[in-house]
C-alpha cells in the first residue's frame, strides 16, 4: 500500500450566541455607549467596575450605579509580544488590570504603549473611546499612558 | 461580534449582545483517512483489515480499536450495503441543506465489518428497515473530490433481507457470495 499525500482541510465551528444582558450589564454598556463608565456599589461601600448584579459577599441583589473615572491606575498587566488575531491590537499592547478612579476593584481592559518598559504597574492611563460607541467593552477602544 | 445590539422599547437600553465564538480548526487526516479518501476520489470504497482479529474497519483509522495493532492491509469494498441502523429526520438542522424528512442510515458495505453512516433516498422512508440491501449512488465522476459525499446516497436493491445476524458479515462479493 503506497504512503498517500497526508490530506489537510481548514475547518470552522461557529457558536453564534446571542446574550441576554440583564438590567446591570446593560446598563453598563448602554452607559459606555453614551461614553460613561458605570460601577455597582456593594453592600460594603465598595464600588464594583465592571458592576456586578450581586452582592459577592451577602448575595443580595444591587442597584445603585455609581459613574467612576476615565481614568486610572495600572494594578497589574501581561504584555503581548505577538497578538493573536482576535486579539484588539496587531501590534504588541498590554492587558491590565486597571483600577479606575472612584472604583474600588479594577477591571480588565488593554493598555496601548511603544514598549513594554514604558509600561508599570502604578501608571495612570486613561480611557481612548471608540469613533462610535454601540454599547460593547470595545467601546473603550483601549487605555493609554497619561 | 456584530454591528448592532439588542435595545429595549427605548430603543438605547442594551438588551443584549451578540457573542459568537469561532474555532478555527486545520483538520489533518493522518495516513489511513487519507488513503481512505485518495481511493474515495477514486471511486472506491476501501478499508483496512485486521491482522489479529480479520476485521475490516471503513473508514480506517489505521488500527484495530478491540485488538490494539496497527491496521495496513487495504481491502477494495463493494458499494453495495446492508442496513444496520437508520433513523427518519423529520426536523430541520440548522445548515443542513438538505429537507427533511429523510433517512439517515448505519449501512456495512459488503466486505466491511462496521458500519458508515450516509443517507438513504429513492426509497419509501416507511418503507426502510434493517437488513435491506442498498447500493451507492455516486456524482458525475467529474464532482468527485477527497470525500464520502462522492456518494450522494444510498438506494432500495432489489435483493432479499440479509438476516440480522448475518449483518456485518456479508463478504465483498454480497449476499451470494
Ligand atoms: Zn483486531
Amino acid at each position: 500500500m503506497s504512503q498517500p499525500d497526508v490530506l489537510h482541510q481548514a475547518f470552522e465551528l461557529g457558536f453564534t450566541y446571542t446574550r441576554s444582558t440583564g438590567p446591570v450589564v446593560g446598563r453598563f454598556l448602554t452607559e459606555l455607549k453614551k461614553r460613561n463608565i458605570v460601577g455597582i456599589k456593594a453592600s460594603d461601600g465598595r464600588v464594583i467596575v465592571p458592576p456586578m448584579e450581586y452582592d459577592p459577599d451577602t448575595a443580595e441583589e444591587l442597584g445603585e450605579f455609581v459613574e467612576v473615572g476615565q481614568q486610572g491606575e495600572i494594578v497589574s498587566f501581561a504584555w503581548v509580544r505577538e497578538p493573536r488575531a482576535a486579539h484588539p491590537f496587531d501590534r504588541p499592547f498590554a492587558w491590565a488590570m486597571i483600577k479606575l478612579d472612584g472604583a474600588d476593584v479594577p477591571m480588565v481592559h488593554c493598555v496601548a504603549a511603544e514598549a513594554e518598559s514604558d509600561v508599570a504597574t502604578g501608571a495612570r492611563v486613561q480611557a481612548v473611546w471608540a469613533d462610535e460607541p454601540r454599547g460593547f467593552i470595545t467601546d473603550i477602544r483601549c487605555f493609554e499612558l497619561v | 461580534m456584530s454591528d448592532e445590539n439588542n435595545v429595549g422599547e427605548d430603543n438605547e437600553t442594551v438588551t443584549g449582545i451578540e457573542a459568537p465564538i469561532y474555532l478555527k480548526y486545520n483538520f489533518t487526516a493522518g495516513a489511513a483517512a487519507s488513503r481512505f479518501l485518495t481511493r474515495i476520489k477514486e471511486g472506491v470504497l476501501t478499508g483496512q483489515r485486521c491482522p489479529r482479529c480479520s476485521q475490516v474497519y471503513i473508514p480506517p483509522r489505521g488500527s484495530c480499536a478491540a485488538c490494539g495493532v496497527p491496521t495496513e492491509e487495504e481491502v477494495e469494498l463493494a458499494d453495495k450495503a446492508t442496513v444496520e441502523s437508520f433513523t427518519i429526520v423529520s426536523i430541520p438542522i440548522p445548515g443542513n441543506p438538505i429537507e427533511p424528512p429523510f433517512v439517515v442510515a448505519n449501512l456495512v458495505p459488503d466486505g466491511a465489518n462496521i458500519s458508515v453512516i450516509h443517507l438513504l433516498s429513492e426509497c419509501d422512508n416507511a418503507e426502510v428497515h434493517i437488513g435491506q440491501r442498498v447500493q451507492a449512488v455516486w456524482k458525475p465522476q467529474e464532482e468527485w473530490g477527497y470525500a464520502l459525499d462522492n456518494i450522494r446516497y444510498f438506494k432500495p436493491l432489489d435483493e432479499p433481507d440479509v438476516p440480522v445476524e448475518r449483518i456485518g458479515k456479508l463478504p465483498v462479493t454480497g449476499l451470494e457470495g
